[in-house]
Protein backbone atom coordinates (compact mmCIF):
# COMPACT_ATOMS: atom_id res chain seq x y z
CA UNK A 1 0.00 0.00 0.00
CA UNK A 2 2.73 1.92 0.95
CA UNK A 3 4.84 1.78 -2.11
CA UNK A 4 1.54 2.75 -4.34
CA UNK A 5 0.93 5.77 -2.03
CA UNK A 6 5.01 7.11 -2.45
CA UNK A 7 5.25 6.54 -5.75
CA UNK A 8 2.13 8.32 -6.35
CA UNK A 9 3.43 11.48 -4.38
CA UNK A 10 6.17 11.73 -6.16
CA UNK A 11 5.10 11.30 -9.35
CA UNK A 12 2.07 13.61 -9.05
CA UNK A 13 4.32 16.02 -7.24
CA UNK A 14 7.25 15.99 -10.46
CA UNK A 15 4.12 16.43 -12.77
CA UNK A 16 2.69 19.28 -11.67
CA UNK A 17 5.70 20.71 -10.24
CA UNK A 18 7.01 20.76 -13.77
CA UNK A 19 3.33 22.04 -14.95
CA UNK A 20 3.44 24.93 -12.39
CA UNK A 21 6.83 25.53 -12.91
CA UNK A 22 8.59 25.16 -9.69
CA UNK A 23 10.78 22.28 -10.65
CA UNK A 24 14.17 24.37 -10.59
CA UNK A 25 12.90 25.39 -6.69
CA UNK A 26 11.96 22.20 -5.79
CA UNK A 27 15.58 20.60 -6.11
CA UNK A 28 16.89 22.17 -2.87
CA UNK A 29 13.92 21.37 -0.56
CA UNK A 30 14.19 17.91 -1.66
CA UNK A 31 18.01 17.86 -0.14
CA UNK A 32 16.99 19.40 3.04
CA UNK A 33 14.28 17.11 3.49
CA UNK A 34 16.45 14.28 4.03
CA UNK A 35 18.17 16.21 6.73
CA UNK A 36 14.87 17.42 8.35
CA UNK A 37 14.30 13.42 8.37
CA UNK A 38 17.59 12.82 10.30
CA UNK A 39 16.86 15.34 12.71
CA UNK A 40 13.82 14.44 13.90
CA UNK A 41 15.20 10.73 14.37
CA UNK A 42 17.77 12.13 16.86
CA UNK A 43 15.29 13.65 19.08
CA UNK A 44 13.54 10.27 18.37
CA UNK A 45 16.73 8.31 19.98
CA UNK A 46 15.69 10.46 22.96
CA UNK A 47 12.70 10.30 23.64
CA UNK A 48 11.18 6.83 22.32
CA UNK A 49 14.61 5.24 23.78
CA UNK A 50 13.32 7.11 27.21
CA UNK A 51 9.43 5.48 26.79
CA UNK A 52 10.72 2.58 26.57
CA UNK A 53 13.12 2.41 29.07
CA UNK A 54 9.90 3.02 31.44
CA UNK A 55 7.74 0.52 29.15
CA UNK A 56 10.15 -1.71 30.06
CA UNK A 57 10.70 -1.54 33.90
CA UNK A 58 6.43 -1.95 33.48
CA UNK A 59 6.77 -5.37 31.95
CA UNK A 60 10.04 -5.75 34.06
CA UNK A 61 7.55 -5.63 36.61
CA UNK A 62 5.08 -7.42 36.19
CA UNK A 63 2.60 -5.31 35.35
CA UNK A 64 1.64 -6.31 31.94
CA UNK A 65 0.68 -9.83 33.39
CA UNK A 66 -1.48 -7.82 35.98
CA UNK A 67 -2.96 -5.76 33.07
CA UNK A 68 -4.24 -9.01 31.44
CA UNK A 69 -5.83 -10.46 34.41
CA UNK A 70 -7.84 -7.19 34.81
CA UNK A 71 -8.56 -7.85 30.91
CA UNK A 72 -10.16 -11.25 31.54
CA UNK A 73 -13.76 -10.75 32.07
CA UNK A 74 -13.82 -7.95 29.72
CA UNK A 75 -12.66 -10.46 27.18
CA UNK A 76 -15.43 -13.19 28.12
CA UNK A 77 -17.88 -10.18 27.67
CA UNK A 78 -16.58 -9.51 23.96
CA UNK A 79 -15.91 -13.29 23.22
CA UNK A 80 -18.41 -14.85 24.82
CA UNK A 81 -18.09 -18.37 22.39
CA UNK A 82 -14.35 -18.50 22.34
CA UNK A 83 -13.06 -21.75 23.73
CA UNK A 84 -9.44 -21.65 22.66
CA UNK A 85 -7.32 -20.61 25.93
CA UNK A 86 -4.51 -20.12 23.56
CA UNK A 87 -6.47 -17.84 21.66
CA UNK A 88 -7.97 -15.47 24.57
CA UNK A 89 -4.37 -15.53 25.94
CA UNK A 90 -3.22 -14.01 22.68
CA UNK A 91 -5.54 -11.60 22.23
CA UNK A 92 -5.20 -10.22 26.11
CA UNK A 93 -1.51 -9.89 25.33
CA UNK A 94 -2.19 -7.98 21.64
CA UNK A 95 -5.02 -5.56 23.43
CA UNK A 96 -2.73 -4.83 26.68
CA UNK A 97 0.66 -4.50 24.35
CA UNK A 98 -1.53 -1.81 21.86
CA UNK A 99 -2.99 -0.03 24.81
CA UNK A 100 0.72 0.73 26.07
CA UNK A 101 1.90 1.35 22.64
CA UNK A 102 4.31 -1.82 22.63
CA UNK A 103 4.28 -1.96 18.93
CA UNK A 104 6.80 -4.51 18.63
CA UNK A 105 4.63 -6.96 20.90
CA UNK A 106 1.39 -6.36 19.73
CA UNK A 107 1.54 -7.30 16.07
CA UNK A 108 3.28 -11.02 16.36
CA UNK A 109 0.63 -11.51 19.14
CA UNK A 110 -2.45 -10.77 17.15
CA UNK A 111 -1.16 -12.62 14.29
CA UNK A 112 -0.54 -15.53 16.78
CA UNK A 113 -4.34 -14.86 17.67
CA UNK A 114 -5.72 -15.03 14.14
CA UNK A 115 -3.96 -18.22 13.58
CA UNK A 116 -5.44 -19.98 16.89
CA UNK A 117 -8.83 -18.40 15.99
CA UNK A 118 -8.76 -20.14 12.42
CA UNK A 119 -8.27 -23.54 13.76
CA UNK A 120 -11.97 -23.11 15.17
CA UNK A 121 -13.14 -21.10 12.51
CA UNK A 122 -15.59 -23.79 10.75
CA UNK A 123 -15.45 -21.59 7.39
CA UNK A 124 -11.60 -21.55 6.72
CA UNK A 125 -12.29 -18.81 3.35
CA UNK A 126 -14.33 -16.98 6.02
CA UNK A 127 -14.10 -14.60 8.83
CA UNK A 128 -15.47 -15.93 11.95
CA UNK A 129 -17.67 -13.60 14.77
CA UNK A 130 -14.63 -13.72 16.73
CA UNK A 131 -11.99 -12.50 14.09
CA UNK A 132 -14.36 -9.57 13.02
CA UNK A 133 -14.33 -8.80 16.62
CA UNK A 134 -11.11 -9.00 17.35
CA UNK A 135 -9.74 -6.77 14.43
CA UNK A 136 -12.65 -4.09 14.91
CA UNK A 137 -11.50 -3.61 18.24
CA UNK A 138 -7.90 -3.44 17.63
CA UNK A 139 -8.50 -1.18 14.53
CA UNK A 140 -10.67 1.37 16.91
CA UNK A 141 -7.42 2.01 18.55
CA UNK A 142 -6.46 1.56 21.81
CA UNK A 143 -3.27 2.95 22.43
CA UNK A 144 -3.45 5.47 25.85
CA UNK A 145 0.11 7.46 25.55
CA UNK A 146 1.07 8.48 21.51
CA UNK A 147 4.76 8.92 22.83
CA UNK A 148 5.92 9.13 18.91
CA UNK A 149 3.51 11.81 18.35
CA UNK A 150 4.76 13.85 20.94
CA UNK A 151 8.24 13.24 20.09
CA UNK A 152 7.18 15.22 16.98
CA UNK A 153 4.99 17.85 18.37
CA UNK A 154 7.93 18.97 21.03
CA UNK A 155 10.77 18.48 17.96
CA UNK A 156 8.40 21.05 16.16
CA UNK A 157 8.68 23.48 18.94
CA UNK A 158 5.14 23.03 20.84
CA UNK A 159 4.43 24.63 24.00
CA UNK A 160 2.96 21.72 25.74
CA UNK A 161 3.72 18.90 23.61
CA UNK A 162 2.02 16.36 25.58
CA UNK A 163 -0.91 18.21 25.94
CA UNK A 164 -2.76 16.06 23.60
CA UNK A 165 -2.72 13.12 25.81
CA UNK A 166 -6.31 14.12 27.06
CA UNK A 167 -8.46 14.71 24.64
CA UNK A 168 -6.47 11.65 22.76
CA UNK A 169 -7.60 9.42 25.29
CA UNK A 170 -11.17 10.05 25.83
CA UNK A 171 -11.31 10.13 21.42
CA UNK A 172 -9.66 6.57 21.86
CA UNK A 173 -12.21 5.53 24.35
CA UNK A 174 -14.82 6.82 22.20
CA UNK A 175 -14.09 4.70 19.22
CA UNK A 176 -13.42 1.84 20.84
CA UNK A 177 -16.70 2.27 23.24
CA UNK A 178 -18.35 2.60 19.29
CA UNK A 179 -16.92 -0.73 18.31
CA UNK A 180 -18.14 -2.77 21.60
CA UNK A 181 -21.33 -1.77 21.08
CA UNK A 182 -20.86 -2.73 16.82
CA UNK A 183 -19.44 -5.87 18.18
CA UNK A 184 -22.32 -6.65 20.49
CA UNK A 185 -24.91 -5.81 18.34
CA UNK A 186 -23.97 -8.20 15.33
CA UNK A 187 -23.23 -10.80 17.38
CA UNK A 188 -27.07 -10.81 18.72
CA UNK A 189 -28.10 -10.17 14.70
CA UNK A 190 -26.30 -13.28 13.45
CA UNK B 1 -6.74 23.88 33.92
CA UNK B 2 -7.42 21.38 31.61
CA UNK B 3 -3.67 21.57 30.32
CA UNK B 4 -2.76 21.26 33.16
CA UNK B 5 -3.80 18.17 34.42
CA UNK B 6 -2.72 16.52 30.91
CA UNK B 7 0.57 17.64 31.79
CA UNK B 8 0.33 15.75 34.78
CA UNK B 9 -0.66 12.17 33.15
CA UNK B 10 2.81 11.65 32.21
CA UNK B 11 4.57 12.39 35.68
CA UNK B 12 1.99 10.67 37.28
CA UNK B 13 2.35 7.16 35.48
CA UNK B 14 6.32 7.52 35.86
CA UNK B 15 5.56 7.79 39.48
CA UNK B 16 3.13 5.23 39.99
CA UNK B 17 5.43 2.61 38.08
CA UNK B 18 8.54 3.50 40.34
CA UNK B 19 6.48 3.75 43.30
CA UNK B 20 5.63 0.49 42.38
CA UNK B 21 8.93 -1.23 41.98
CA UNK B 22 10.77 0.12 45.16
CA UNK B 23 7.63 -0.81 47.02
CA UNK B 24 7.84 -4.67 45.77
CA UNK B 25 12.14 -3.90 46.30
CA UNK B 26 12.76 -4.79 41.98
CA UNK B 27 15.53 -3.87 40.04
CA UNK B 28 14.46 -1.34 37.49
CA UNK B 29 17.85 0.59 36.62
CA UNK B 30 18.77 -2.86 34.42
CA UNK B 31 15.25 -3.24 32.97
CA UNK B 32 15.18 0.53 31.74
CA UNK B 33 18.75 0.50 30.49
CA UNK B 34 17.41 -2.70 28.21
CA UNK B 35 14.44 -0.50 27.13
CA UNK B 36 15.85 2.39 26.25
CA UNK B 37 18.56 0.11 23.76
CA UNK B 38 15.37 -1.46 22.25
CA UNK B 39 13.50 1.99 21.86
CA UNK B 40 17.13 3.18 19.74
CA UNK B 41 16.71 -0.47 18.09
CA UNK B 42 12.77 0.79 16.95
CA UNK B 43 13.97 4.79 15.86
CA UNK B 44 16.91 3.14 13.93
CA UNK B 45 13.98 0.91 11.80
CA UNK B 46 11.82 3.54 11.34
CA UNK B 47 14.71 6.57 9.93
CA UNK B 48 14.29 4.90 6.59
CA UNK B 49 10.70 5.52 6.45
CA UNK B 50 11.21 8.76 7.48
CA UNK B 51 13.56 9.70 4.90
CA UNK B 52 11.68 8.26 2.39
CA UNK B 53 8.23 10.10 3.33
CA UNK B 54 9.75 13.24 3.93
CA UNK B 55 11.29 12.97 0.72
CA UNK B 56 8.31 12.57 -0.83
CA UNK B 57 5.91 14.35 0.83
CA UNK B 58 8.23 17.42 -0.06
CA UNK B 59 8.45 16.75 -3.44
CA UNK B 60 4.24 16.54 -3.26
CA UNK B 61 4.40 19.53 -1.19
CA UNK B 62 7.05 22.27 -3.11
CA UNK B 63 5.52 21.31 -6.39
CA UNK B 64 2.41 23.02 -5.42
CA UNK B 65 0.47 19.76 -5.36
CA UNK B 66 -0.34 19.14 -2.11
CA UNK B 67 -2.16 22.95 -2.55
CA UNK B 68 -4.06 21.71 -4.99
CA UNK B 69 -5.65 18.63 -3.44
CA UNK B 70 -5.84 21.00 -0.09
CA UNK B 71 -8.35 23.49 -2.02
CA UNK B 72 -10.16 20.63 -3.31
CA UNK B 73 -10.69 19.34 -0.40
CA UNK B 74 -11.87 22.57 0.99
CA UNK B 75 -15.34 22.64 0.57
CA UNK B 76 -15.68 19.22 2.20
CA UNK B 77 -13.93 20.47 5.20
CA UNK B 78 -15.41 23.93 5.29
CA UNK B 79 -18.91 21.79 5.69
CA UNK B 80 -17.26 19.79 8.28
CA UNK B 81 -15.80 22.78 10.24
CA UNK B 82 -11.93 21.34 10.41
CA UNK B 83 -8.88 23.07 8.77
CA UNK B 84 -8.66 21.47 5.04
CA UNK B 85 -5.20 20.25 5.86
CA UNK B 86 -6.39 18.09 8.46
CA UNK B 87 -7.97 16.07 5.67
CA UNK B 88 -5.52 14.24 4.02
CA UNK B 89 -3.93 13.25 7.38
CA UNK B 90 -6.47 11.70 8.10
CA UNK B 91 -7.19 10.13 4.18
CA UNK B 92 -4.00 8.73 4.55
CA UNK B 93 -4.17 7.21 8.09
CA UNK B 94 -6.56 4.76 6.48
CA UNK B 95 -4.16 3.16 4.55
CA UNK B 96 -0.58 3.64 6.06
CA UNK B 97 0.55 5.11 9.40
CA UNK B 98 3.70 6.75 7.72
CA UNK B 99 2.25 8.53 5.05
CA UNK B 100 -0.17 9.80 7.68
CA UNK B 101 3.01 11.05 9.95
CA UNK B 102 4.06 12.59 6.65
CA UNK B 103 1.13 15.17 6.31
CA UNK B 104 1.37 15.49 10.39
CA UNK B 105 4.99 16.64 10.29
CA UNK B 106 3.92 18.78 6.93
CA UNK B 107 1.46 20.46 9.06
CA UNK B 108 4.09 20.45 12.33
CA UNK B 109 6.23 22.71 9.51
CA UNK B 110 4.14 24.71 7.87
CA UNK B 111 1.43 26.04 10.57
CA UNK B 112 2.88 24.67 13.93
CA UNK B 113 2.26 21.84 15.99
CA UNK B 114 0.25 24.13 18.05
CA UNK B 115 -1.81 25.21 15.67
CA UNK B 116 -5.70 23.98 15.37
CA UNK B 117 -4.76 21.80 12.48
CA UNK B 118 -1.30 20.70 13.97
CA UNK B 119 -3.34 20.06 17.27
CA UNK B 120 -6.39 18.28 15.79
CA UNK B 121 -4.53 15.88 13.61
CA UNK B 122 -2.29 14.58 16.66
CA UNK B 123 -5.62 14.08 18.54
CA UNK B 124 -7.00 12.41 15.29
CA UNK B 125 -3.66 10.15 14.68
CA UNK B 126 -3.56 9.15 18.15
CA UNK B 127 -7.20 7.47 18.25
CA UNK B 128 -7.27 6.23 15.10
CA UNK B 129 -5.14 2.78 13.09
CA UNK B 130 -4.51 2.04 9.89
CA UNK B 131 -7.92 0.28 9.04
CA UNK B 132 -7.23 -1.22 5.70
CA UNK B 133 -3.44 -1.95 6.21
CA UNK B 134 -4.49 -3.87 9.30
CA UNK B 135 -7.32 -6.09 7.87
CA UNK B 136 -4.84 -6.80 4.95
CA UNK B 137 -1.88 -8.04 7.22
CA UNK B 138 -3.96 -9.95 9.83
CA UNK B 139 -6.61 -11.73 7.51
CA UNK B 140 -4.08 -12.54 4.33
CA UNK B 141 -1.90 -14.00 7.25
CA UNK B 142 -4.57 -16.80 7.84
CA UNK B 143 -5.88 -16.56 4.23
CA UNK B 144 -9.32 -14.99 4.86
CA UNK B 145 -10.94 -13.76 1.36
CA UNK B 146 -14.67 -12.97 2.61
CA UNK B 147 -14.01 -10.07 5.60
CA UNK B 148 -18.00 -9.80 6.79
CA UNK B 149 -19.12 -7.13 9.03
CA UNK B 150 -15.33 -6.38 9.62
CA UNK B 151 -15.03 -3.37 7.71
CA UNK B 152 -18.19 -1.85 8.22
CA UNK B 153 -17.30 -2.02 12.15
CA UNK B 154 -13.83 -0.63 11.46
CA UNK B 155 -14.54 2.22 9.39
CA UNK B 156 -17.47 3.37 12.39
CA UNK B 157 -14.79 2.77 15.25
CA UNK B 158 -11.98 5.09 12.61
CA UNK B 159 -15.10 7.41 12.13
CA UNK B 160 -16.64 8.13 15.52
CA UNK B 161 -13.00 8.90 16.86
CA UNK B 162 -12.59 11.54 14.08
CA UNK B 163 -15.81 12.64 15.35
CA UNK B 164 -14.81 12.44 19.10
CA UNK B 165 -11.17 14.42 18.56
CA UNK B 166 -13.14 17.16 16.22
CA UNK B 167 -15.26 17.80 19.19
CA UNK B 168 -12.83 17.03 21.83
CA UNK B 169 -10.39 19.74 20.16
CA UNK B 170 -13.06 22.64 20.29
CA UNK B 171 -12.91 22.28 24.20
CA UNK B 172 -9.85 21.49 24.68
CA UNK B 173 -7.71 23.83 22.15
CA UNK B 174 -7.56 27.36 23.16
Amino acid sequence: MINYIWSFLILIGLVIGSINGNIVSMSDSILASSKEAIELCILMFGVVGLWSGIMNVAVSLGIITKLQSLLSPFLSFLFPNLKSTKAREYISTNITANILGLGWASTPSGLKAMEELQKENPFPDTASNEMCSFLILNISSLQLIPISIIAYRSQYGSVHPANIILPGIIATCCSTLTAIIYIKWKDRHT
Amino acid sequence: MISYIANLILPFLIFSIVLYGILKRKDMYDPFLKGVADGFRIVAEVAPTLIALFFAIQIFRSSGALDLLVRFLAPAASFLQIPTEVLPVIFAKLFSSSAATGFLLDIFKTSGPDSAAGFLSSVILSSTETCFYIMSVYYSSVHIRKTRHTLRGALLATFAGIAASVILCRVFYS
